[in-house]
């Protein structure tokens, strides 16, 4: 294995390019790692662009938690097998912070309350605890808590989101909430996010979109739209909107496939290749083969062609079933690159509850790989499997992202603890076994 | 609300029973406390049985088989697949069940030509290179689904009433007759009182437990069995396994899917029944020793239903295979009964395939008691193809979109490809049955949530644009979702597993991690 060619040599290589691997990249890239990147990442993996910390707690009592950190300190006490209880409470912070210092540099900023989680409109028209949102939906939480006159736009042909739905569902603790439904700007038939979220883009559509909801204004304080507004220059769209209007405006999430996610990945993947990240997007790692003197090779491919890569170390943030770093078929769950060991209920009648909203969560969901406290997986003895292997994000165990509503928090919060410990392992420069 | 006959439970029995009438010029009214095919009718194999199964089991049952089979495939020809059936026997499997197999079908009148296993493989090249022996007979596929609108439907334009989530909880008897029947409409929690001349007890499993609110008692056992669907259809004929029935013998094709089953596991109560684990992977063995591709092919639901055994006539044995347990129908006459109440009569047991014969034995003892002297009319007037059923087929959907082209027109469910006029027009249809369109009488009605998405983008879809129609309020939309969810999940749970995990969780993500429909 050593000795067949490799292309390129890193630091540091980096599998997965949802929000672990993204926010590792950029902890490496700050911390003058070289990295390498690969992942197949779609926009799904970041979905509603909600930076969820902790949402709720104990999830088994649907109890919604109103400060996240207070939050996590119990959370920390109750279940100590969860990844967030390796942490102290200030890295998470400190983390989390980076990475909405990240958004706000790449022209995107996001709004947090810091102490307290922001209660956010779904397209379901339910309501759902967030720690931060895109400036593009943050107006949204505050003008319902104040009650505001509230303009509710939706488009013809543009399925799953419903201001009507959305309206009724609400009815209680927003009447001032009203739906209208008018066509997209120079469109007919049936519309697509990421076509609206370009089209809007262009002033001219920004322009025409103002034109048609003008008149329909009547009393109303704040605009709310499905969440198209813009993929790069969000900021430029709602201003935009904004003066055309004279009112301020906001969004509001929309089913998948979601702009939002789109806009996440377009300004990570643009920001880290200029951060000198060796990126491999839309790349496959198709094998690894561990040497005792360097580390890892692995093997990246896609259509075009493949590449071998030598690396020091390595951070997985494959993700799990979805995002491929869990594999399952009918006799167990294995993790699909290092075939690592897989923390998971005994036998597959386990998995699931027979309710799907079951309370407690779905066992499987807390299936994945244990860690030691540098997040390196370990085996069934609690032991580090590698010096030099880190792990983060959704696919570790004794968490359900889902149902305690962590998803980006633990994703980004683990990875900069994964990738400290990986920085201090290269600046040691210790072998890879224990 | 007056009637001649009350029939109680939609299932095929019920809705035939309540065509067979009609037709005869009764006025009568159906109650389902669920949906149409709310019970076994909508958990069963969807095999129109050529009889050979039975033909050692239980013979008399096996000609039944037979002479039905051939009536139906006259008499509702657009229900039914005509497949045709095979029979084949796998190394080492009962060489002289196989041997006998022949003699003992014309025995029962059934049709069969003896195959040999070269012939046999060229029909059906996804077979077991390991056959012994193999016959041809007449077996089909036939939609219960469609069966039960199209019968229910025919009745309605004969007059008859149904009445949905409508559950009788009692009865109000007086000198042997029951006066009113106790209806609690299960949306309003309003009850109602149902005065009818003869009442049906129509309720398949639950046949025992209406009887017991009459003071009458049927002994009754249950017998679970569970059914994989596959997402493409694997053979072009019904297969059954050459020898006694039991788990995993039989794969039928339905459209563009293929079903495998069954399973036989006695329990309790015919409520509250799931597709179990260990039942579903005993499924999948047994049937890929016959079809091995069974192994590795991609599922993408699970079912069950339950058979209702009449507990007197099982044989000595206490363990003998409930599958070995007479599948002939049981029409009882309360009056005739200890309990003696002269206006019910109970109709249970027996087959889909047999439906139409029970519906008829049983019209003709309704008609006798209330003097009538009609000759039934469903063995020479056909079943008429009614668009109540229509979207249930598979493929019929995607046919008529692409037809149109209508760039308008947006599909609600991209995987069975089922846009916002078909759903206005099952909308239209369920209203017309002051029915309320809600999102599992829609899935139940259409292919909408069957598809590979398991209802994560469908479910949603739906639900806003029922809300846009005005078909939905306050917050109602938030309960249909988790309940068309959870009913999908049932079928989905047993089968999570490679990619159908990764959708599962997919969906969890959308409607947990973002919607929070679990709050
Ligand atoms: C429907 C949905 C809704 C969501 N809603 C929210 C929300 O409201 N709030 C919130 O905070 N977060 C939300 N999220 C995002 C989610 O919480 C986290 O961001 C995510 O779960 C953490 O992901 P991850 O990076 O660990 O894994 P993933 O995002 O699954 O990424 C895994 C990555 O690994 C790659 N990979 C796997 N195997 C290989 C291989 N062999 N070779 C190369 N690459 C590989 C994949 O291609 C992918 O890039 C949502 C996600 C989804 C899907
Ligand atoms: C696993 C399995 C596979 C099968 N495969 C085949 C096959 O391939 N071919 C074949 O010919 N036969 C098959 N059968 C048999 C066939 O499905 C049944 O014989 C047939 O569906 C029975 O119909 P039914 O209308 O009598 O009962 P059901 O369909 O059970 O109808 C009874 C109805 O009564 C309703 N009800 C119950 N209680 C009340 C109440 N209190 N008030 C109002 N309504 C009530 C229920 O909701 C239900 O809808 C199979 C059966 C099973 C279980």
């Amino acid at each position: 294995m050593n000795n067949r060619e490799v292309d390129i040599t890193c630091d540091l290589m980096i599998i997965g390019t949802g929000m672990a691997g993204m926010a590792a990249a950029l902890f490496a890239a700050e911390r003058n790692i070289k990295t390498v990147q690969a992942g197949q990442a779609g926009q799904l993996g970041f979905a509603s662009g909600l930076i969820d910390v902790l949402g709720v707690h104990p999830a088994s009592g649907a109890q919604i938690v109103d400060n996240p950190w207070q939050g996590i300190s119990r959370l920390r006490r109750e279940q100590p097998d969860h990844p967030y209880a390796r942490m102290e409470i200030p890295e998470i912070q400190t983390a989390v912070q980076a990475v909405l210092t990240f958004l706000e540099k790449s022209g995107y900023p996001h709004i947090s309350h810091v102490e307290k989680n922001m209660h956010m409109i779904t397209p379901a028209g339910t309501i759902k605890p967030t720690y931060a949102l895109p400036h593009t939906m943050a107006k949204g939480p505050a003008a319902r808590a104040e009650q505001k006159p509230c303009l509710l736009v939706d488009f013809k042909g543009f399925k799953g989101f419903s201001g009507r739905q959305i309206t009724e569902s609400l009815a209680d603790s927003w009447p001032g909430l009203r739906p209208v439904r008018i066509g997209f700007p120079g469109t007919s038939g049936e519309l697509y996010t990421e076509r609206m979220a370009r089209a809007l883009e262009a002033p001219a559509n920004r322009r025409k979109l103002v034109d048609a909801v003008l008149p329909l204004l009547g009393d109303a304080q704040i605009v709310a739209f499905p969440a198209v507004l813009g993929i790069s220059r969000t900021l430029e769209v709602t201003d935009d909107l904004e003066a055309g209007l004279g009112v301020p405006v906001f969004e509001i999430p929309t089913m998948l496939p979601a702009a939002t996610g789109l806009r996440l990945r377009e300004k990570f993947e643009h920001q880290l290749r200029a951060m000198g990240i060796q990126p491999f997007f839309q790349h496959a790692v198709s094998d690894v083969a561990a040497s005792a003197d360097r580390g890892w090779i692995f093997t990246v491919e896609n259509q075009a062609g493949c590449r071998r890569i030598a690396a020091r170390a390595a951070i997985l943030c494959s993700g799990r079933f979805f995002g491929q770093g869990l594999h399952a078929d009918r006799g167990g769950i294995r993790e699909t690159i290092f075939d690592l060991p897989v923390v998971q209920p005994t036998g597959r009648a386990a998995w699931h509850h027979k309710d799907l909203l079951h309370p407690e969560g779905h066992p499987v969901n807390q299936a994945g790989l244990a860690v030691d406290d540098s997040f390196r997986p370990v085996d069934n003895q609690g032991r580090a499997i590698r010096n030099d292997l880190f792990t983060a994000g959704s696919i570790l165990a004794h968490q359900d992202w889902m149902r305690q509503k962590c998803g980006s928090g633990l994703a980004i919060a683990t990875a900069y603890r994964a990738v400290n410990a990986c920085r201090d392992f290269l600046a040691l420069g210790q072998t890879p076994y224990l | 609300m007056q009637t001649q006959v009350l029939i109680i439970g939609a299932g095929v029995t019920g809705t035939g029973l309540a065509r067979d009438l009609a037709l005869r010029g009764v006025s009568c009214v159906v109650v389902e406390k669920r949906d149409i095919n709310a019970g076994a009718s909508g958990g069963n194999h969807g095999l129109l049985h050529s009889g050979a199964r039975y033909i050692v089991s239980d013979p008399a049952a096996a000609r039944e088989c037979h002479r039905e089979n051939r009536l139906l495939k006259s008499m509702a020809p657009h229900c039914i697949e005509q497949t045709g059936g095979i029979f084949v026997a796998v190394t080492g499997d009962d060489e002289k069940y196989a041997a006998d197999f022949p003699e003992r079908c014309r025995q029962c009148e059934i049709p069969v030509r003896t195959l040999d296993t070269d012939e046999v493989r060229q029909m059906e090249p996804a077979l077991a290179s390991e056959l012994i022996a193999a016959f041809e007979v007449d077996d089909a596929a036939i939609d219960p689904f469609k069966l039960s609108l199209d019968n229910i439907a025919h009745a309605r334009q004969q007059g008859c009433r149904l009445l949905r989530y409508s559950r009788v909880t009692g009865f109000d008897i007086t000198n042997s007759r029951i006066r009113h029947t106790k209806v609690l409409d299960e949306l309003t929690g309003q009850t109602r009182h149902i005065e009818a001349e003869v009442v049906v007890n129509a309720a398949g499993a639950w046949a025992g437990i209406i009887a017991e609110l009459a003071g009458a008692q049927i002994r009754m056992h249950y017998s679970k069995g569970s059914l994989l669907v596959t997402q493409s259809r694997i053979a072009r004929r019904v297969v059954n396994r050459l020898r006694m029935p039991t788990d995993g013998d039989i794969l039928v094709p339905g459209g563009t899917v293929s079903i495998l089953g069954t399973s036989s596991c006695r329990v309790d109560s015919p409520d509250k029944i799931y597709p179990e684990i260990p039942e579903i992977d005993a499924i999948i063995d047994e049937g890929s020793a016959m079809i091995p591709e069974l192994a590795t092919t991609r599922y993408i639901r699970a079912y069950c239903g339950v058979r209702p055994l009449p507990a007197d006539n099982r044989g000595k044995d206490e363990n003998a295979d409930d599958r070995c347990v007479s599948r002939g129908y049981e029409l009882i006459e309360h009056a005739r009964q200890p309990e003696k109440i002269e206006n019910l009569i109970t109709i249970t047991g027996g087959k889909l395939t047999t439906y139409r014969l029970m519906a008829e034995k049983t019209a003709d003892r309704v008609c006798r008691r209330l003097g009538i002297q009609e000759p039934c009319r469903t063995r020479s007037e056909p079943l008429p193809d009614t668009v109540d059923a229509r979207w249930t087929e598979p493929g019929l959907a995607p046919d008529t979109w692409l037809r149109k082209s209508n760039s308008d027109d947006v599909l609600l469910c991209e995987c069975e490809m089922v846009p916002e006029s078909i759903v206005t027009e099952i909308v239209e249809g369920i209203r017309g049955q002051d029915g309320r369109p809600d999102l599992k009488a829609i899935g139940l009605r259409s292919r909408i949530g069957k598809g590979p998405c398991q209802g994560t983008f469908c479910s949603q879809r739906l639900a806003a644009f029922l809300y846009d129609q005005g078909h939905l309020e306050n917050r109602e939309g938030i309960d249909e979702l988790r309940a068309f969810l959870r009913e999908r999940w049932r079928g989905q749970q047993p089968l999570l597993w490679n990619r159908s995990l990764a959708r599962a969780e997919l969906l969890e993500a959308m409607h947990c991690g973002l919607f929070s429909i679990e709050l």
